[in-house]
């Protein structure tokens, strides 16, 4: 079977069998391996894409079922050589360890505060438990995405743990 | 940049501009011109003969290229391993199958979906047999594991049995004397310390290529110890050193999962050779509970002797440990390291006995702290018993009777010595930090609400940074996987013609954030700037001999061996400036940057003034040897033992069991500090998967054999929303073992944390009577023990999960 997307504002095609996951096209057919594949069960939430802007399980979806869609993944964040802002956050903040679920993070960090442009922590918290990390606790994946927050809002964001205590 | 800033600073990672981006290669992005592709058949038994494997219909299936069974395989020999005791494992089932989910058949396909899909098309005759799976019965002998094997216990470990050479003496007999006082308190308590899967979000993953011309090994590997890989591929295929090269790329987490020698790994080169073409593993989150090493599965009972003033006058530790059917890397030496901390921050008399015993169940080996979670958690988990029952404060009563700042190097009774201490200032620290005394004025505020809240604490030290030399004697031996037997480390530090410096390791990190910390160590020692430096890792042709990065020993002794190369680097350097400028080399002196003679710094030579005189001959001093570059060992003399307290606050739902963790507080000392956003980061992560152990994991067997927790759907890890932020502190009592003062701290955080949360609970459930509750607290656990403890528990929750 013919898929037709646009990907990372290209648009991108190829033949698939009807049961090949979207994240297997994404991997395989087009080489963007920065999203990953850490489950079978749509729980760790590595394989976080866009689809025509809303934070999507890339292995809970058939790439027959993207035909026509609009998907970004963590290849296509960065714009001109600048980090979207939630990239910067996780990098400022040291959001990630290991970095294999740092791209699914990440698109569903961009998800949620395309929705909510003020989370609470709370609300962080809640937005990215469909994301699993091993690594980090967590601790600074939510400093990063409150970081990002800020930035988006054109605000200056709050000063990292180590630039405030001693 | 000054030379003193780097060395303890904020550095960002030089990692993370590519893994934020997509750009990290980890093992199963990289394809091969003609790759193919491995799956498994695996067992559905937990124990059965093979009668008969029959892969005719397999054989035929489109894309399919080989099958392979123990037959074609039988003659490399079984799995490696570095403690050898026991059953080792066979690269695929010979005759027998052990546990749910062994691997009896290799299937090579052109896809991975194809190779998938012939697996699943062996058919295989399989005879059951009894699968011994509960700890006390399989120690009892009634069902054998292995018929080869005399015992299902293969081996015991006590203080007086572990190391003839030490000749120390069982405590045991103190401990006894101790009970019979008149004013002894004894508290004994069976716990079960669960087994757990480690779940790296990486699943692991291997691609080996053979080169035929040059009849050598390419393979990359999501490993933890690409040289001991390395070296047990020439091992088992005959091959020389240099005919293996292993390369760890980005490696998506350990924890102790990838610091194993697997059978898919053996495999897949054999694949490879066989079919002159690139072959390829990846392994699936649920194949993984049974094809990767599970952690912990401790059932001992844990028994305090004290006074009534909260003087501690022995402790004992008595039980099994779970090694699974097969011995693989470390398997049956992980309760040793429990043995190493079993009497924790603490002056009294300790006995320690844990008997190794097989089941029919996946291999267990080090996962994250590897021994020593399970130790820490029975000592502090019956300290906290014993405060209970003798009303004294629980940070008091460990005060009473940690190790005094003025008695390190602490002798312990298990032969090691405590390197450096400092407990009660942690405690004060954590105190401080967390606010106690206001916790508690809370915590009573809330009880005479009806609220059950509870704060717990736990002190801990760790034993790390391997190792001493001498562990070679005891059976830690490299030699098993054709290396030199011990755990010595290196750094090779290359200053360039252009003066930016490559810094080649042996650790492999799976998200460590070695390229940064080990920067920061060359920029503190040479003053050049961080950003003209880079660091290599993971790649045996490139890196020197290293034994990889596990029982967080890559800072204390691969970090120590590159400040030592800086050293050699700075000395000659400081002839060649001396040369240059006309000076004396002893008033030389290395900062911002460059190099200057003392009191005159206008007279200065930049990194590339020295690296182009020492690349040159004709510049550099007469009779110099060209070049600019020097490799660093390091051998400890004594592991490093960071230690810590920490502090967690609980509520309970009286109408759920549900637990929630309010805040979380922890005092760590790992000695000096080299950036302080990785070592907090990596704290963080450690007290998550205590939590996650305390609160939601539990890798379950049925009588049966099977794991029944093999999805993420079914294995419960900490999400987002289950943590709260965490308030860290630290204090530094520098280690006199290295020359950076460094200890480890990548497992301190699971150490500490999985008994301060269960402290908090059974704190929160005192006024209730509750004195115990085995992990993990999930609702029911926690629901069913308030109603058993107030002697209404309702009849039909009785038959347990």
């Amino acid at each position: 079977m013919h898929v037709s997307v646009t990907v990372n504002g290209r648009v991108v095609g190829g033949d698939v069998d009807a049961r090949t996951l979207l994240v297997h096209f994404l991997r395989e057919n087009l080489n963007l391996t920065g999203t990953h594949i850490g489950c079978e069960s749509s729980y760790c939430g590595a394989c976080t894409v866009l689809v025509n802007g809303v934070s999507t399980k890339s292995c809970t979806m058939l790439a027959v079922q993207a035909e026509g869609a609009t998907i970004i993944t963590i290849e296509g964040l960065a714009q001109n050589g600048d980090l979207h802002p939630v990239q910067e956050g996780f990098w400022e903040r040291h959001g990630l360890q290991c970095g294999f679920c740092t791209p699914g993070m990440i698109m569903s960090a961009v998800g949620l505060l395309e929705q909510n442009s003020n989370p609470t922590e709370d609300e962080i918290r809640h937005g990215i438990e469909g994301n699993l990390c091993r690594c980090t606790g967590y601790h600074n994946i939510v400093k990063a995405i409150e970081y990002a927050a800020a930035k988006m809002r054109g605000e200056t964001p709050a000063p990292a743990e180590w630039e405030v205590s001693v | 940049m000054s030379t003193t800033s780097v060395m303890g600073g904020v550095v960002k990672r030089r990692e993370d501009p590519a893994l934020i981006q997509g750009k990290g290669i980890y093992v199963d992005d990289v394809k091969e011109v003609g790759m193919l592709y491995m799956a498994f058949t695996r067992s559905p038994y937990a124990h059965a003969r093979i009668k008969s494997i029959d892969s005719s219909m397999a054989s035929t299936m489109p894309g399919v290229v080989a099958i392979y069974t123990i037959d074609d395989v039988r003659a490399l020999g079984p799995l490696l391993a570095q403690v050898p005791i026991g059953k080792l494992r066979p690269l695929l089932a010979d005759g027998v199958v052990n546990h749910v989910g062994e691997a009896v058949v290799l299937v090579v396909a052109e896809s991975p979906a194809q190779a998938e899909d012939a697996a699943e098309a062996v058919q295989v005759d399989y005879e059951p047999m009894k699968a011994v799976v509960d700890l006390k019965e399989a120690a009892s002998n009634k069902v054998k594991v292995h018929d080869d094997l005399d015992s299902n216990v293969l081996h015991s470990w006590t203080y007086h049995g572990y190391w003839d050479a030490l000749g120390l003496e069982s405590q045991k007999p103190k401990i006894e004397a101790a009970k019979q006082r008149d004013d002894a308190i004894v508290i004994s308590q069976e716990m079960i310390n669960q087994r757990l899967i480690p779940v790296a979000i990486e699943p692991r993953s291997v691609m080996a290529i053979w080169n035929g011309g040059y009849e050598r090994f390419i393979v990359q590997s999501s490993s933890q110890i690409p040289h001991a890989l390395s070296g047990a591929i020439a091992k088992t295929f005959g091959l020389a050193a240099n005919a293996v090269h292993v390369v760890a790329p980005e490696v998506g987490g350990g924890f102790g999962c990838k610091l194993n020698v697997y059978n898919d790994e053996i495999l897949a080169c054999f694949a490879a050779k066989e079919l002159g073409r690139p072959v390829k593993w990846t392994e699936g989150r649920r194949e993984a509970a049974n094809s990767t090493i599970q952690g912990r599965g401790w059932v001992a009972t844990a028994t305090l002797v004290g006074t009534k003033d909260g003087e501690i006058l022995g402790y004992e530790i008595e039980g099994l440990a779970d090694m699974g059917a097969y011995s693989q890397n470390f398997t049956v030496a992980i309760p040793l390291l429990g043995l190493w901390v079993a009497s924790g921050q603490y002056t009294f008399p300790t006995h320690f006995q844990i008997d190794c015993v097989v089941t029919n169940t996946m291999t267990t080996d080090a996962y994250r702290g590897a021994g020593r979670p399970e130790a820490i958690y029975y000592l502090e988990r019956i300290i906290d018993m014993y405060a209970h029952q003798i009303g004294m404060d629980p940070l008091e009563v460990r005060k009473k009777n940690y190790w005094k700042p003025d008695q390190f190097p602490a002798q312990m009774g298990c032969g090691f010595s405590l390197d450096s201490g400092n407990y009660e200032a942690s405690v004060d620290a954590l105190v401080e930090k967390a606010g106690y005394a206001g916790l508690r004025d809370m915590q009573e505020k809330a009880r005479a609400e009806g609220r059950l809240v509870g704060v717990g604490v736990s002190s801990y030290v760790e034993v790390c940074g391997f190792g001493p030399a001498v562990l070679a004697e005891i059976g830690f031996s490299w030699a098993n996987y054709g290396l030199p037997a011990s755990f010595n480390g290196s750094g090779l530090v290359r200053v360039n013609p252009d003066g930016t410096a490559t810094v080649l390791i042996g650790t492999g990190p799976s998200g460590q954030g070695h390229q940064t910390t080990w920067a920061q160590i060359v920029s503190g020692g040479l003053g050049i700037p961080i950003e003209n430096i880079k660091v290599f890792h993971g790649d045996t042709a490139e890196s020197p001999m290293g034994v990889g990065t596990f029982g967080s020993r890559s800072i204390a002794v691969d970090g120590a061996a590159t400040h030592n190369a800086t050293a050699k680097i700075r000395d000659k350097a400081a002839k060649i400036v001396a040369h240059l400028l006309e000076a004396s080399e002893e008033d030389i002196v290395f900062a911002d940057g460059q190099a200057h003679v003392t009191g005159s710094p206008e007279k200065s030579a930049s990194w590339a003034d020295i690296a182009k005189a020492a690349y040159q001959s004709h510049i550099a001093p007469p009779g110099m040897e060209s070049g600019l570059e020097a490799h660093g060992c390091f051998s400890p003399g004594n592991a490093t033992w960071p230690f810590g307290t920490h502090l967690a606050v609980v509520e309970v739902d009286p109408e759920t069991g549900n637990v929630t963790l309010l805040k979380y507080v922890g005092a760590d000392d790992c000695g000096n500090v080299i950036n302080p956003m990785i070592v907090d980061g990596q704290i963080h992560g450690g007290i998550a998967q205590g939590v996650g152990q305390a609160l939601f994991e539990d890798s379950i067997y049925d009588k049966e054999g099977n794991c029944l927790t093999t999805s993420l759907v079914d294995y419960i890890i900490p999400t987002a929303a289950d943590l709260p932020l965490f308030d860290l502190t630290r204090t530094v009592t520098p280690s006199p073992v290295n020359p950076l003062g460094v200890k480890g701290i990548g497992e301190a955080g699971t150490i500490a944390s999985a008994q301060t949360i269960v402290n908090a609970v059974v704190d929160a459930l005192t006024p209730l009577g509750v004195k115990h509750i085995d992990m993990p607290l999930r609702p029911r656990r926690v629901w069913e023990a308030i109603q058993d403890a107030a002697g209404h528990r309702d009849p039909r929750s009785i038959a347990k999960s």
